[in-house]
């Protein structure tokens, strides 16, 4: 019963995505982009009830195993986009929002919804805080790597002086470069909090805070990178530059989500 | 009473020519005095902007006239003749007219439709007038080159077209900032372009603007015209720092913005990003400057392929544009014909009444046994005769005069038929003589029997 809500939020966004994309390119097509905004807005909801029954079915917050973590990211990212659009009226940020959100969705639509049993011993609150806190700052990356990628194709358009039609429904450069740097300032706390709590997590489970697990290492790294992109935006790196380097460090997040939970044996496979 | 126009513009010669014959405004009444004084001056007007220094007269003798007025520009300026001749074309008479009709309607632009130049027209048209240096014929020239703008500008699109590449050059800069408010401008020399790309920037929220310009007077001008800061030339490398978006304009014939030296400001201001519009030609900015980071350069014909409207109809505007020139010109040179018409009539009343005086005076003379009332008589008479004589070449002269077309004959014909200019014909009129003397006379006849 609660698949069918999961199954309806997918389709939805599917629809959404459709809308977004005719919007993008059909500039005399403007209703298709609100439209694509009440679909988003509706799959947003049945997502929101799939994931509350899910959670009351399963006795504690569905954020394990790879089915619920993606699930989370893609409700995450819906999240965003809404607050952006409601804020920014960027509509334009569905075109390229929602389509990515669709491709995380359909491997899960095509995976095992069953509920697992989790392993007594990570039964805590931390789990629930710990993966809220990666996911989060995972899907404000997703949101600073979309904004990025939305930058470079506005920025190469108005380098070489041939503006298609998406140009006329791109944000300016400085909204992107602001909105990027500003997902990358609320990501970057969020994923090191995730690191704090997953540690302290680890310690109460295991009694060790750090065990250079390969999911730790490569976290480790993503989190250096980003690190890195938040100095040199301070040392006055913008624009292009930037929008590189937050796609190539999103590139790494998504090697952590979707490589190195899956092949390497330890403790964060799921 | 020739019209001509001496003269030089962005089409004729660069800016380094252009800024030494450069008149100042507050110098322009003293310049049109100091022109008047000259041989076979008439009228004078002084047109002078940064794309063009233009003297328009009206003069007694077209030859001398031309001669005169390089001469006054030479005397003003301080320069040789041989370095004037090769800068400064001529338009004489219908030459002319066309000429200011297609300057007044923004033909003769950088920019095809931009309509800054007819204010300057009317500008120094205002200062001609309160010197009192116009009259008859410049005031009708000037009157009519400003509605002949105003009808060029109503029947064609040509002023749409360089209103929207102002308006691209605006929805450009919001598509790199977002909002213009609080982003600062520099305009870099002084376009007819560039301060109407200006006057948009400002119009959408922009506040703070640069003006620099190899003439401070100048920069200061405009920089109160937009509210603005005026800076000196050689400063605006350092002043780049602070500069959102450029717009240069200085019709230097070399790069004035180079690579290096925008390199150098973008490290300066930490990679904020600088929009350039280079409206210049040749171009100001080296392209090169595009290949940096953050810095977005577009030029004149980056901008006008962002506009809607396609070259192709842009020159079908412009080929419009050119035709309601040509009508107008032909209406101009009908009137002009027309005030022909007038001295013809006062030189034929006089050469007549002339003849009648001196043929009645022999007549009398050698009557000495008429008295007071036979002499009236007489008088009266050889007026009558006279007068009856003269009633059609008149009508025909006066309706040659209010009607167009081939009036310059009839008047020409006129002229010749009553010996008006003992041998001394005017070349034009030769010339048409020549060509219609076979045609004329059936002509002729039909209007008098239209008189009738």
């Amino acid at each position: 019963m609660n698949l069918l809500f999961f199954q309806a939020a997918t389709v939805a966004y599917l629809l959404a995505a459709v809308g977004y994309v005719v919007y993008i390119f059909k500039p005399s097509h403007k209703w298709t982009g609100e439209a694509a905004f009440w679909a988003t807005l509706a799959g947003f909801l049945c997502h929101i009830c799939y994931f509350a029954f899910r959670w009351s079915e399963s006795g504690r917050i569905p954020i394990t195993g790879f089915f619920e973590a993606i699930n989370f990211l893609g409700m995450g990212m819906i999240f965003v986009f809404l607050i952006m659009e409601f804020r920014y009226k960027i509509a334009a940020l569905g075109s390229f929002m929602l389509p990515i959100v669709v491709i995380l969705m359909i491997p899960v639509f095509l995976l095992s919804g069953d509920i697992k049993e989790l392993n007594p011993i990570l039964k805590s609150g931390w789990l629930g805080i710990h993966t809220s806190f990666a996911v989060l700052g995972d899907a404000a990356f997703a949101f600073a790597c979309i904004i990025s990628v939305m930058y470079l194709v506005q920025e190469r358009q108005l380098k070489a002086k041939h503006l298609g039609a998406i140009f006329h429904r791109l944000p300016s450069l400085d909204i992107m470069d602001t909105l990027s740097y500003k997902a990358l300032t609320l990501g970057w706390p969020l994923f090191t909090l995730g690191m704090i709590t997953g540690s302290i997590w680890a310690n109460s489970a295991w009694g060790t805070y750090w065990s250079w697990d390969p999911k730790e290492t490569w976290s480790l790294i993503t989190w250096v990178i980003y690190l890195v992109l938040l100095h040199l935006r301070t040392i006055g790196w913008r624009g292009r530059k930037m929008a590189v380097l937050s796609i190539v460090g999103f590139l790494f997040v998504l090697l952590s989500f979707f490589v190195v939970s899956r092949v390497n044996i330890g403790k964060h496979t799921f | 009473m020739g019209i001509i126009v001496v003269g030089l513009s962005h089409k004729s010669a660069p800016i380094e020519v252009r800024e030494k014959l450069n008149f100042p405004e507050s110098t322009l009444p003293d310049a049109l005095r100091k022109l008047m004084t000259y041989e076979s001056m008439r009228e004078c007007l002084i047109v002078s902007t940064c794309n063009r220094v233009e003297i328009y007269a009206s003069v007694s003798d077209s030859a001398m006239g031309i001669d005169r007025i390089k001469q006054f520009i030479s005397d003003y300026h301080n320069l040789s003749r041989n370095v004037l001749e090769q800068a400064l074309y001529v338009y004489p008479d219908a030459q002319g007219v066309r000429h200011t009709f297609r300057v007044a309607s923004s033909l003769d632009s950088m920019v095809l439709g931009e309509a800054q130049i007819l204010g300057q027209l009317k500008d120094a048209f205002d200062i001609a007038l309160k010197t009192k240096t116009t009259s008859t014929i410049l005031n009708k020239l000037i009157k009519k080159a400003i509605s002949v703008a105003k009808r060029v500008r109503t029947e064609t699109k040509l002023a749409e077209g360089a209103v929207s590449i102002s308006s691209a050059a605006v929805e450009l800069a919001k598509k790199i900032f977002g909002v213009l408010e609080g982003k600062n401008v520099m305009l870099l020399g002084a376009g007819e372009m560039a301060e109407l790309a200006a006057q948009h920037l400002l119009g959408n929220g922009v506040k703070n603007i640069m003006v620099a310009n190899r003439t401070f007077e100048r920069a200061e001008e405009l920089a109160k015209e937009f509210n603005g800061d005026a800076i000196r030339f050689e400063h605006f490398p350092d002043a780049l720092v602070m500069v959102d978006i450029l717009i240069c304009a200085t019709g230097a014939p070399y790069y004035v913005v180079s690579r290096e030296m925008v390199s150098r400001t973008l490290k300066e201001r930490r990679n904020k990003p600088i929009f350039m519009i280079d409206i210049s030609n040749p171009r100001n900015i080296d392209p090169e400057v595009d290949k940096v980071d953050n810095v977005y350069l577009y030029d004149i014909d980056d901008l006008q392929s962002k506009v809607d409207v396609n070259a192709e109809s842009r020159s079908k505007e412009a080929e419009k544009a050119e035709e309601l020139v040509t009508l107008e010109v032909e209406t101009y040179l009908q009137w002009e014909r027309g005030l022909d018409a007038v001295p013809t009539i006062v030189d034929l009343r006089e050469k007549v009444e002339d003849i009648r005086k001196r043929e009645l005076d022999k007549t009398l003379s050698s009557m000495n046994d008429l008295n007071e009332d036979q002499k009236r008589a007489m008088d009266i008479m050889s007026q009558s005769i006279v007068n009856k004589l003269l009633h059609a070449p008149l009508v025909v002269l006066k309706q040659a005069a209010a009607a167009a077309g081939e009036s310059d004959n009839t008047i020409a014909i006129a002229r010749r038929l009553f010996n008006l200019d003992r041998e001394l014909m005017r070349p034009v009129h030769e010339r048409t003589i020549d060509q219609q003397t076979k045609e004329e006379p059936a002509r002729s006849k039909e209007k008098e029997s239209k008189c009738r």
